[in-house]
């Protein structure tokens, strides 16, 4: 505990502690790990604590073969055009929430705020209707669209508090000058506000790669399945072939946990951004 | 994060020089966001309510029926059950997780180097989606060739999500496994804000490290405690993927809980207007929660129930 510091007597309770939940995570990944490194045969002949006699990565070139490449792809399509619309139109919308004075748009941001309270599962059957009715059934496009509709609330409030932070003499000396609302946006808001678009974008990001309930309903063919949701379908196709399950599982966890290497502190603050003090 | 009332923002004053062109932005910059809101979260919201008044099997035309929807769910017995269900893992998560998550965030937030790696380490499970975390563990907890034949002892090797009693339990700690890494997070953040002079001041006082815990620490971090808390209710209404992926409901109806009540009797069932029904409660009972929570909280503090989505 940091409260012990200066002190003599070590934490022993806090570093017992410590190391027991290091079991309790590193256990089940360390088995999934194992598990997808044997052959099917050993994993029914051996005991799944101990490393595999004949180590092998056929399990994750099985995975690979199977369009694997193909669902991380539409994840990827997803989940960057639904990230790059939400930080365009909610960085507008944030400038112009916080330089009007107009009575709409303070009240389409009190209507944006309510919708922080609404819990998208809870629409389902609405978008459901609404995506079929549209013809987007079995597209990415259904998957895109109720993303960002979600996703505009949190996005906008935590964009508009920190738009809300850049001086008003900035932005008075540049319309002094003669710059017009679009080149305020572009080479004032942006630039300031980069940290907070950074830190949302992964949010929301985070958000949408993580989605399982709008695939699972508005999608059906295998074109259009995205990471997660495939994982449950190999669950079904290769229901026996518990390694390939398993490294199946590892891969789809490389690209958060390389974005994990490459912006440890961004991937943290992005996960919990607007919830810290 | 403050989301108080007083968050209308400061107004732009319109005397800026040269009152012949516009100087600030268009009320139409918000438009853009304004319609994905409105077409793909306003409309859906005002659309579960209108869809539980009539009856719809998915396909075909949908078409008025009253209350029928309403008096048919509000009358079954699995729905109820779903709604107990949601409640105990609601409270048991929140029993299991909260206080686990507070004490990782006070160790994290040490500066020892082993706390360091250690952290680095508990980030593990925020690496993968629900979905995967529910098949890993799916695949951990077979019977036959899981974890529990491993260790060769008798009262490990359970049915742990075959057994109506334990499978509801069982996904509880999967849940823990999953979601406290998260909210442990929150708590570091939360215990390295507190001013350091508080500490010195009680070990001057000759406070242990127990009392300072309890006196400093725990006060301090109320907020955090509030917000976590929050999310760790609120989100207990959206355990869909996990619940879905490990037992789809099973076994019988023992983990049903009510998102995945929504589901089946929309998706499998095609009953759609009861779908919309219980929707309707699911949104009722989350937006209840996060307002009474907010209004405990003395701040003005709303959380997003986007976790899960």
């Amino acid at each position: 505990m940091a409260t012990l510091r200066g002190r003599a007597r070590p934490n022993i309770v806090g570093g017992a502690l410590g190391w027991i939940w290091l079991a309790i995570i590193a256990g089940p990944i360390y088995y999934m790990v194992l598990t997808s490194l044997r052959t099917q045969s050993d994993y029914y002949a051996e005991n799944p604590l101990i490393p595999p006699g004949s180590p092998t990565i056929a399990a994750y070139r099985l995975v690979l073969e199977n369009d694997f490449m193909r669902y991380l792809g539409n994840s990827l399509i997803v989940t960057l055009s639904s990230v790059a619309v939400l930080l365009v139109i909610c960085l507008m919308a944030s400038y112009a929430i916080v330089r009007t004075a107009r009575k709409s748009v303070q009240r389409i941001f009190s209507l944006f705020m309510l919708g922080l309270a609404i819990p998208a599962q809870a629409t389902i059957v609405p978008l459901f209707y609404m995506i079929t009715e549209m013809h987007l059934y079995n597209t990415l496009a259904a998957l895109i669209l109720p993303s960002i509709g979600f996703g505009v609330p949190i996005t906008v409030l935590i964009l508009v508090n920190f738009v809300r932070d850049i001086p008003r003499e900035l932005f008075e000396s540049m319309t002094v000058d003669g710059a017009g609302p679009w080149r305020v946006l572009g080479t004032l808001v942006l630039p300031l506000a980069r940290p907070a678009v950074v830190t949302v974008g992964i949010y929301d990001a985070l958000q949408v790669w993580n989605g399982f309930l709008f695939p699972l309903v508005l999608t059906g063919k295998p074109e259009v399945r995205v990471l997660p949701y495939s994982l449950f379908t190999y669950q079904g196709e290769h229901g026996s072939n518990t390694p390939a399950i398993l490294a199946a599982v590892m891969l789809s966890a490389l690209p958060i946990l390389a974005a994990y290497i490459i912006g440890r502190r961004q991937l943290v603050a992005g996960l919990t951004a607007g919830f810290g003090k | 994060m403050r989301r108080s009332a007083s968050n209308v923002p400061r107004t732009q004053t319109s005397g800026v020089a040269g009152g012949r062109r516009r100087t600030g932005p268009t009320a139409w910059m918000a438009a853009p966001a304004l319609v994905f809101f409105g077409a793909f979260a306003l409309i859906p919201l005002v659309g579960v309510v209108v869809l539980s008044f009539t009856q719809w099997d998915g396909l075909g035309d949908i078409q008025f029926a009253g209350l029928t929807s309403w008096r048919a769910t509000l009358a079954d017995p699995v729905t109820h059950s779903a709604l107990g269900l949601t409640l105990r893992v609601m409270v048991v998560s929140w029993v299991v997780q909260a206080p686990i998550s507070l004490l990782l965030g006070v160790f994290m937030a040490g500066r020892q180097r082993y706390r360091a790696v250690l952290a680095v380490l508990y980030f593990l499970p925020l690496l993968f989606s629900s979905a995967a975390i529910g098949i890993g563990f799916k695949a951990m907890l077979d019977p036959v060739f899981g974890l529990s034949s491993a260790l060769g002892i008798k009262w490990l090797s359970q049915d742990w999500l075959g057994n109506p009693t334990l499978a509801l339990y069982t996904v509880i700690a999967v849940i823990a496994w999953a979601f406290v890494p998260f909210h442990s997070l929150l708590y570091q953040a939360g215990v390295r804000q507190i001013p350091r002079s508080l500490y010195e001041a009680a070990m001057i006082d000759g406070a242990g490290g127990w009392t300072q815990f309890w006196r400093i620490t725990v006060p301090q971090l109320r907020y955090t405690i509030i917000t976590s808390s929050t999310l760790m209710l609120v989100g207990s209404l959206t355990f869909f993927d996990l619940f879905y992926v490990m037992t789809q409901g099973g076994p019988g109806n023992a983990t049903r809980i009510l998102p995945l009540d929504m589901y089946l009797t929309g998706f499998r069932s095609f009953q759609m207007g009861k779908a919309a029904v219980i929707s309707v409660i699911l949104s009722a009972i989350g937006l209840t929660l996060s307002l009474t929570l907010n209004r405990l909280s003395g701040a003005n503090r709303m959380e997003s129930q986007m976790e899960g989505m």
